[in-house]
């Protein structure tokens, strides 16, 4: 069987995320959190910080990078990498907005690691 | 023989083109021209000078009768056509038909209404063509109501024009700030400001409700129950292609008509640009891209090959008198940079946006000469890095031998401005230097520059460093963050001092250096607002912490606690049943008494908490702000109601504040206690504010604490009545919640400023501690409410539990 190469997937509006916000989505490889930014821009990357594990959803967004809540990693948002002297990553997924919705290539997330 | 061309939509986009047409093949084409208006081609971006008054009518035609009889078009105005036939290849009007080789659709697009009730009430107008143009200037008498719905380009052009007839104008703009896809907040900021100097309102995060009136429009109501007077609504808040013709001949569409770099939709004889299109997935609102279709589909009608490729545009608003330029992408977005300069004195504010040595993306207001020159580098891709430091000063300032900062500070004359608060010139400043002040302290107390509003400062210091060399050392006042130069001090101060009451004001007018703050300076921002200016500040809950935002406290695996209020340590065999059935119902695993006197139940989940909010506030219970900055816990004592040696109602004093201070927010957690004697039961002598109970009445003391530092209160007053006791402490906290640094505990507070100038303004000073406590009540009739019970709604809900679950979803 040949797994579709992306699976655009509409998870919700735009404006059901507040702007510098973020709102999860749960998949079964863990929660995906899906950001926006001032400008209307989305990400989505693990919901899971490099450090121990917190839930960067809760984080305050800023530009377009995001501080995790439980011990203040900056983490940005397009590639998922650590800024400043801090080192790790987290996995990123494609997102975009079409109309006014948002939407999830949810190919890899619902075949998750497997493939 | 000519062949046969039929053009739907007499506008901009397809004027162009038939110019285009006709000046390559004059002889080609049997012409015949279809509009809805019943007119030709016009000026339509020149609309708002005519609703202004500042242009006429025929100053803004482009096409007049002469023209169109010189190229021999048949003219069809006023004559919609209703359908394409595209088997027979004729078009059908209202009133009859033409027969086509090819056809041009050139039907620009539609205003949205936003479908509230009113919307189709007499003197509700859109803004679109001369006769809503028209409309408008008929409705305009001087001191009439006019309410504009859309705060984008087109809804300020027509307020503007509107208040220039001499209407009261207001303007109701759903987002945060207005034109929010072409200017950032700190410009809409400045934008808003200047609308308002002219008298025009505006109400941002508006949403509208209803449109009000019998016969014709009087009202508008928006959602948040905001009503304003209305003898004319016009309704500004988008365009939508207009592609109901394509639609029915099934073309494909998409957002637009689908056109590929021809201009041909997916019938070979039809071509379509304009607004009405979509190419490459993008839609088109501004003349420049439209005119490059015009160009393009004028050689696909010859049969020649061209290609549109859509470039960058630029934005200015028509309003005389407001500079504001926008163009490129102006996001942010990883390896991009930020210049900004702001000029709070002028109202200047201008940010580039540079990527790998390439500018991208500018917005500017206040001051826009450079634009275009800024423009060419976007449009060009030049490389900036020769000039990257300079080169937010423009293209004066390039070229020169000396690209730095400190040479072109070294480089003003004398006469040059540093200081515009208080009017200090270069020169002023270097005889001060000379007189041996060497920094900037001496430099304040003997010239004033730099002494006011503060933003000048990086530049004294340039002054400084390029006088004395290496002998000039910065000084090291801890700025807020990385974002300003400003201290937590100097910024509270000027936030009152100079009026600041949004976010974007505090970032213009005291210069922040990054676009939308950062994590350490967005909640102490939040927090002097909120301090500040009770009733006039909304709260941004994306600018708190985590903790605050959801009003519960994040543990390690990111499930929350849930603490209620247990007021002064006391409860009921009623609120502990509550408390124990929420435990249950909601399989908390962890429920533990806390060292504050009451009971934490860890490990909830989140999409569980508005429900467990809503059990507990049905038995009475409220958040018991553990997550807060703001009034934690007041411990006492049994005190005199039972205690052998209880000298006072330790226990009742204890819950009389509170029920006085609860949901009040802080600099940092406030936490109290009173003992009802000096065994001291309840710790009182390390809190924030702890009264211990004597025979003769009640011993205030405050800068306790027991966390990362041990302190011991220190005595502020004593008094003989509990209500004094209450006053006092209200009046200390208000003072604390005015002048203390985000995140400094009173201790830190009170040994900045010390315990004597307190004293004098809560204890001695009898009319200062009755307008602390005034301005603290006043605070709380905003603030004093339960969040938990703000969120149990089911309304609210919905934010707490996950955007979407894909737990299910199968792969195909
Ligand atoms: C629950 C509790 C421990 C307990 O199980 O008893 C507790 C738990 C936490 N404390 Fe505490 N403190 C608790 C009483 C105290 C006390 C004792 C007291 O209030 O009498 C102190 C010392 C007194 C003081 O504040 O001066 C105390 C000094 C701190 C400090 C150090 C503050 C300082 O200025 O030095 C922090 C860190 C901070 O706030 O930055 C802190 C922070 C925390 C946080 C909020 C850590 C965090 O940021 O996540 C813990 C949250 C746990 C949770 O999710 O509920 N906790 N904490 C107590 C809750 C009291 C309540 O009912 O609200
Ligand atoms: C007040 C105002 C100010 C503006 N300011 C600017 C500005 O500063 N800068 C800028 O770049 N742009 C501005 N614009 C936008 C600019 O005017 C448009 O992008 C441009 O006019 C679009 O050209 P078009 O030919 O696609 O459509 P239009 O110019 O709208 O022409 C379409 C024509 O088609 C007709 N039509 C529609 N359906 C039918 C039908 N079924 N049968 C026959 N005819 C039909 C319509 O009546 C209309 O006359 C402004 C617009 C307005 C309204
Ligand atoms: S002392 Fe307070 S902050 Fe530290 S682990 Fe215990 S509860 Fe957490
Ligand atoms: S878990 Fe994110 S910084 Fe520690």
């Amino acid at each position: 069987m040949i797994w579709p190469t992306s699976n655009w997937i509409d998870i919700g509006a735009l404006d059901d995320i507040p702007r510098r916000g973020a709102r999860v989505v749960r998949t079964a490889h863990g929660c995906v959190a899906v950001f926006r930014t001032q400008d209307d821009r989305v990400f989505a990357l693990d919901d899971r910080c490099p450090h121990k594990g917190g839930p960067l959803s809760e984080g305050i967004v800023h530009g377009d990078a995001v501080t995790c809540p439980l011990h203040g990693m900056v983490i940005g948002l397009a590639d998922g990498q650590a800024r400043g002297a801090d080192s790790g990553a987290v996995a990123t997924h494609p997102a975009r907005v079409e109309g006014g919705r948002i939407l999830l290539d949810a190919a890899r997330l619902i075949r998750g690691r497997a493939a | 023989m000519k062949r046969k061309l039929v053009v739907i939509g007499a506008g901009m986009a397809s004027g162009r083109m038939l110019e285009h047409l006709l000046a390559a093949d004059p002889d080609g084409w049997d012409i015949t021209l279809f509009n809805a208006e019943p007119r030709g081609n016009y000026n339509r971006i020149m609309l708002s000078p005519v609703l202004s008054g500042e242009k006429t009518w025929d100053e803004i035609v482009t096409h007049d009768e002469a023209w169109y009889a010189a190229n021999r078009i048949a003219c069809r105005f006023g004559e919609p056509v209703v359908r394409i036939d595209r088997q027979a290849r004729v078009v059908h009007s209202n009133r009859g038909s033409a027969p086509y080789d090819k056809l041009v659709i050139a039907t620009g697009s539609a205003p949205f209404v936003i479908p509230v009730p009113g919307r189709d009430l007499p003197g509700v107008v859109t803004y679109r063509d001369l006769d809503d143009t028209n409309a408008m200037i008929a409705a305009a008498r001087p001191g009439a109501k006019a309410v504009v719905i859309g705060g984008g380009l087109l809804g300020l052009e027509a307020a503007a024009g509107l208040r220039q007839r001499g209407m009261e104008v207001t303007v109701i703009h759903l987002m945060g700030h207005l034109m929010e896809r072409q200017l950032d907040p700190a410009a809409g900021y400045l934008l808003q400001r200047d609308l308002e100097r002219r008298g025009i309102r505006v109400h941002c995060r508006g949403s509208t409700a209803a449109i009000l009136g019998k016969d014709r429009v009087e009202g508008v109501l928006l959602e948040d129950n905001t009503g304003y007077e209305a003898d004319l609504v016009c309704m500004a808040v988008g365009i939508r292609p207009e592609t109901r013709l394509a639609v029915d001949a099934h073309l494909e569409v998409a957002r637009g008509i689908v056109v590929d770099d021809r201009m041909v939709t997916s019938d070979p004889d039809i071509l379509a640009l304009g607004e009405c299109v979509e190419h490459d997935g993008q839609l088109f609102g501004l003349v420049a891209p439209l005119y490059d279709q015009a160009k393009v589909a004028a050689a696909t009608l010859m049969g020649q090959d061209a290609a549109f490729r859509p470039v960058q545009t630029a934005t200015k608003l028509k309003v005389t008198g407001v500079d504001l330029f926008s163009a490129g992408d102006f996001a942010d977005k990883p390896g991009r940079e930020d210049i900004v300069f702001r000029d709070p004195a002028r109202g200047v504010y201008k940010r580039l946006v540079i990527e790998q040595d390439r500018l991208i993306g500018a917005v500017m207001y206040g001051d826009t000469a450079d634009g275009s020159w800024f423009f060419g580098l976007i449009k060009d891709a030049t490389s900036i890095a020769p000039m990257r430091d300079t080169l937010i000063f423009g293209p004066t300032y390039q070229g020169g031998a000396t690209a730095n900062p400190l040479a072109a500070v070294a480089a003003l004359p004398p006469e040059a401005e540093i200081c515009g608060c208080n009017g200090v010139c270069k020169g002023t400043i270097l005889t001060a230097i000379e007189g041996g002040a060497t920094t900037l302290a001496e430099i304040r107390a003997t010239t004033k520059a730099s002494a006011s509003c503060g933003t000048c400062t990086g530049l004294v210091e340039q002054v400084l460093a390029s006088a004395l060399g290496d002998a000039f050392e910065k000084p090291a006042a801890q700025p807020i963050c990385g974002c300003t130069d400003l201290t937590h001090e100097d910024v509270r101060r000027l936030i009152k001092a100079r009026g600041l009451k949004s976010m974007p004001a505090v970032m213009q007018e005291l210069g922040w250096k990054t676009s939308c703050g950062c994590a350490t300076c967005r909640p102490a921002l939040n927090y002097y607002l909120l301090a500040d200016w009770p009733g006039e500040y909304r709260d941004d809950p994306q600018s708190r912490f985590v903790n605050e935002r959801n009003h519960a406290n994040i543990q390690k695996d990111g499930t929350f606690s849930v603490v209620p209020r247990m007021w002064g340590g006391v409860t009921t065999p009623a609120e502990l049943r509550a408390i124990a059935d929420a435990a249950e119902k909601y399989a908390v695993p962890m429920v533990k008494v806390t060292g504050g006197q009451r009971i934490d139940l860890l490990g909830v989940r989140k999409e569980d908490l508005p429900a467990i909010w809503a059990d507990l506030n049905a038995a009475g219970l409220v958040s018991g702000h553990a997550y807060a900055k703001g009034l934690r816990t007041v411990k006492t004592c049994v005190g005199s109601d039972f205690c052998r040696f209880g000298t006072q109602d330790s226990t009742g004093l204890g819950i009389r504040l509170e029920k006085r201070l609860w949901g009040s927010w802080t600099p940092h957690k406030v936490k109290l206690a009173v003992s009802g004697c000096p065994r001291n039961c309840a710790e009182a002598t390390c809190k924030d504010v702890g009264i211990v109970c004597v025979e003769s009445g009640y011993e205030i003391g405050v800068g306790g604490a027991a966390g990362m530092d041990v302190k011991e209160t220190e005595r502020l007053a004593k008094v003989a009545t509990e209500d004094e006791a209450i006053e006092i402490v209200v009046a200390f906290v208000q003072l604390y919640r005015e002048h203390a640094k985000y995140l400094d505990r009173p201790y830190k507070w009170l040994a900045k400023v010390g315990l004597d100038w307190v004293r004098a303004q809560v204890v001695e000073d009898r009319a200062s501690r009755a307008a602390l406590v005034a301005r603290f009540d006043l605070s709380q009739s905003i603030h004093q409410r339960d969040p938990w019970a703000e969120r149990a709604i089911p309304q609210a809900r919905a934010g707490f539990a996950p955007l979407a679950d894909l737990t299910r979803e199968a792969a195909e």
